[in-house]
C-alpha cells in the first residue's frame, strides 16, 4: 500500500469524483463532505510524498510494472513533489471555503459542482507527477475539460468567456501535442528522462527547433503568457467564486510548472540557453507580461478583472525568472510558483467573499468592508502586502531572488519591470483599501456613522480557510530558508 | 522543389488542413464554424501522427499462437516489416480528448444559444454589452 501512493494521489480523486454523483443521487449535503475527504486523503499522501522525496530522492513508479521507456512513469523528485502539496493542500483549502458560495451561487448543480471539483484536481495532480509527455497532455486535457465545465456555470457572459477558453485552450494543447509529435519522430519516445539521453545528438536539426517553439507556444497559451492571455480575465471574472478560487491559481502554475519541466527535464538546458536564443526570449516575454499585466490591471474597474491581471503579471515574473537562467533567478522562480499559488488564491477567497457578501465584484463594491469584515480585509491586507512584497510576507523573499538573479544576469530592463509592477500593485491594493475604509463621505452630512457598517463578516467555513491562508503566506515567508534549502535547491536544475 | 513538395505530400495536406483549422477558429464569427475549424485543426494533428507511421507493404507486429505444439508465427519482427503502432494508439487517446472538447463546446454554445438566442459572436458581444 505505501508502494502505491504515487499512484493513489491520482486515483483517489479520480475515484471520488465517480462516485460522487452516486452520493448525490442520495443526498446533496453529503458530497461536500467527500470531497474534502478524497482531498485530505490526497494532502496526506502527497505530504508523506513529499517527506519521501526529502530523505530518500526521487521515486520511480512503474504503472503496471512496465519499464520506462515501453510503460507510463510516474517520477516524483523535489519539484514534482513540492508541487503536489500545493495543488493538493491548496484545492483542499479551497473545498472547504467554497460550501457556502456553491450553495448560494449554484444550489441546484452542487453534486456535479464537486464531480467536476474533483476530475480538475485530478488532472492536475496528472500532469504534476507524470514522467510521460504524452501522458501529460492527457492529463493537461482533463484539467482544462474540468475546467471550461466549471467556468461556464459562472454569471451572466460566462458561457462566451468559457467558448473562448475553450478556443484557445485547444489550439494550445493542441500545439503542445504537435510538439510531442516532432520529438517522437526524432527520438521513437516518449519518456521524459529517456528523451533527455536520446535527444542531444539531434540538437542542431530543425526537427527539434520546431518540438521546442511548438511545446513552449502551446504552454505560452495554457500559463496566459501576456499576449495571449485574452482568454484568462474574462474566463475566470465570470467564472463561480469558488472555480475562479480553484482554476485561478493552480492551471497557470502548473502550466509553468510543465514549461520548467520541458526545458530543462525533456532537453538539456544547453538547448535553451545556448544553441537556441530561448531563455532571452523568455526573459523579454516575461518583461512583457509584467508590463502589460500591470498596465491592464491599473485600467480596471472591477475586482476580480484587476485580480486577473495581476495573475497575469505574477505568470510573467516567474516566466522571466525561468530566462534569466542563473541559479539564484531560478530558485527565486520556483519559489515564486509557491508563493504566487498561495497568494492567488488568497485573492481570490477574499474576491469570493466579497461576492457572496454582495452579490457583484466591482471595486465599487468593497466599499465600507473594512468595518463590515475586518477579519476578511486583513487577510487581504496580507495578501496584498505579499503581492507588493512587503517582507516577512513570503512575496518579499521570491522577489528578492528573482531580483537578485537579474542583478548577477545583469539584466537590468526585468529589474526595472519587477520594480515597476511592485510600485503598481502598491497603487492597485491601496486603492481597493481606500475604498474599503470609505476615507470620503459616502452619504451626505454623515461623516463618521455606525449607520450602514455593522460587522458583517463571512461565515465562519468561508472565514477560517482565508485567515489560514494569510496566516501561511506569513508562515511560508518566515521558514522560506527551510524550503529552500531542503526542497527547492534540489528542484532547481543543474545549469 | 517539385521532388520536395510531392514527396512530403501527406505533411503538405496536414499543414493545410491545420491553416484552414485555424483560419476558421480565429477568423469565423459564427460559434459553430468555429467548433469546425477546431475540429479540423485537430484531425490535422492525428493525420500528422499517423502519416508519420505509415511504411509500404508493411504489416502489423503481432505474434500468433502456431496450433498444437508448433512454433510460433510471427507476421514481422523484423523493424523494417512492421508498421511503428504506437501513433495510432497515441492518436486514439487524442480522439477520445478530441471527442470531449468537442463535446463540451457543443454544450456551451447549446448553453450560449438558449440564452442569448443567436451564434454570431458580434450579436453576442452588443446582447451583452446592452445588459
Amino acid at each position: 500500500m505505501i508502494a502505491q501512493i504515487p499512484m493513489l494521489i491520482v486515483v483517489i480523486p479520480l475515484i471520488f469524483a465517480f462516485l460522487c454523483p452516486l452520493i448525490g443521487l442520495w443526498r446533496k449535503g453529503p458530497c461536500y463532505y467527500w470531497t474534502i475527504l478524497a482531498l485530505s486523503l490526497c494532502a496526506l499522501a502527497s505530504i508523506d510524498t513529499l517527506f519521501a522525496v526529502i530523505h530518500g530522492g526521487a521515486i520511480h513508479y512503474r504503472l503496471g510494472g512496465w519499464p520506462p521507456p515501453f510503460g507510463i512513469e510516474y517520477v516524483v523528485d523535489h519539484l514534482n513533489a513540492m508541487m503536489l502539496v500545493i495543488v493538493s493542500v491548496i484545492s483542499l483549502t479551497v473545498a472547504i471555503y467554497s460550501k457556502r458560495s456553491v450553495e448560494q451561487e449554484l444550489p441546484d448543480k452542487v453534486v456535479y459542482f464537486y464531480t467536476v471539483f474533483l476530475l480538475q484536481v485530478t488532472g492536475f495532480l496528472g500532469i504534476v507527477i507524470t514522467g510521460d509527455l504524452f501522458n501529460l497532455y492527457v492529463f493537461l486535457e482533463v484539467a482544462s475539460l474540468a475546467g471550461y465545465a466549471l467556468v461556464a456555470v459562472g454569471e451572466d457572459g460566462a458561457p462566451l468567456a468559457c467558448f473562448r477558453y475553450i478556443v484557445m485552450g485547444t489550439i494550445g494543447a493542441c500545439f503542445y501535442l504537435l510538439g510531442i509529435g516532432y520529438i517522437y519522430i526524432s527520438t521513437g519516445s516518449l519518456n521524459m528522462a529517456d528523451v533527455y539521453q536520446i535527444l542531444p545528438q539531434m540538437y542542431h536539426s530543425k526537427v527539434v527547433l520546431t518540438a521546442v517553439a511548438f511545446l513552449l507556444a502551446g504552454l505560452a497559451v495554457k500559463m496566459a503568457l501576456f499576449p495571449v492571455h485574452v482568454w484568462l480575465p474574462d474566463a475566470y471574472t465570470k467564472a463561480p467564486s469558488a472555480a475562479s478560487a480553484l482554476i485561478a491559481p493552480l492551471m497557470t502554475k502548473i502550466s509553468l510548472y510543465v514549461m520548467i519541466r520541458v526545458l530543462f527535464s525533456v532537453f538539456k538546458p544547453v538547448l535553451s540557453i545556448d544553441l537556441l536564443p530561448v531563455t532571452d526570449i523568455m526573459v523579454w516575454a516575461g518583461v512583457i507580461a509584467i508590463l502589460g499585466g500591470a498596465i491592464m490591471a491599473l485600467a480596471q474597474t472591477d475586482l476580480k478583472r484587476m485580480l486577473c491581471y495581476i495573475v497575469v503579471a505574477e505568470v510573467g515574473y516567474i516566466v522571466g525568472g525561468v530566462g534569466l537562467a542563473n541559479a539564484t533567478a531560478m530558485k527565486g522562480a520556483i519559489l515564486h510558483i509557491l508563493n504566487d499559488a498561495v497568494m492567488t488564491v488568497g485573492l481570490f477567497t477574499v474576491a469570493g467573499i466579497v461576492v457572496y457578501k454582495t452579490g457583484r465584484h466591482d471595486l465599487s463594491d468593497c466599499r465600507d468592508l473594512f468595518k463590515k469584515m475586518p477579519f476578511t480585509m486583513a487577510a487581504f491586507v496580507v495578501v496584498a502586502l505579499a503581492i507588493i512584497g512587503v517582507p516577512p510576507t513570503c512575496g518579499f523573499f521570491s522577489k528578492w531572488y528573482l531580483i537578485h538573479g537579474a542583478v548577477i544576469a545583469q539584466h537590468w530592463v526585468f529589474l526595472g519591470a519587477l520594480l515597476f509592477s511592485s510600485l503598481v500593485s502598491v497603487i492597485l491594493f491601496f486603492r481597493v483599501i481606500e475604498i474599503g475604509y470609505a476615507f470620503r463621505p459616502s452619504h451626505g452630512g454623515h461623516s463618521g456613522g455606525g449607520h450602514a457598517a455593522a460587522i458583517d463578516e463571512a461565515p465562519l467555513s468561508m472565514l477560517i480557510p482565508t485567515i489560514a491562508i494569510a496566516i501561511a503566506i506569513i508562515l511560508i515567508g518566515l521558514y522560506n530558508q527551510t524550503i529552500i534549502s531542503n526542497i527547492i535547491a534540489f528542484a532547481v536544475p543543474k545549469l | 522543389m517539385f521532388e520536395f513538395i510531392v514527396s512530403y505530400y501527406n505533411y503538405w495536406i496536414y499543414i493545410g488542413l491545420m491553416m484552414i483549422g485555424f483560419y476558421a477558429m480565429m477568423a469565423k464569427r459564427n460559434l459553430i464554424k468555429k467548433i469546425i475549424g477546431m475540429n479540423i485543426f485537430q484531425s490535422a494533428i492525428i493525420f500528422f501522427y499517423i502519416s508519420t507511421s505509415v511504411k509500404k507493404g508493411a504489416t502489423v507486429p503481432i505474434l500468433e499462437h502456431g496450433g498444437h505444439g508448433h512454433e510460433h508465427v510471427a507476421h514481422a519482427v523484423d523493424v523494417m516489416q512492421y508498421a511503428n503502432p504506437l501513433p495510432h494508439v497515441l492518436m486514439l487517446t487524442a480522439i477520445v480528448v478530441m471527442v470531449a472538447t468537442l463535446g463540451v463546446a457543443l454544450a456551451v454554445a447549446i448553453m450560449i444559444y438558449r440564452r442569448y438566442n443567436t451564434l454570431e459572436e458580434d450579436e453576442i458581444i452588443m446582447l451583452l454589452k446592452r445588459g
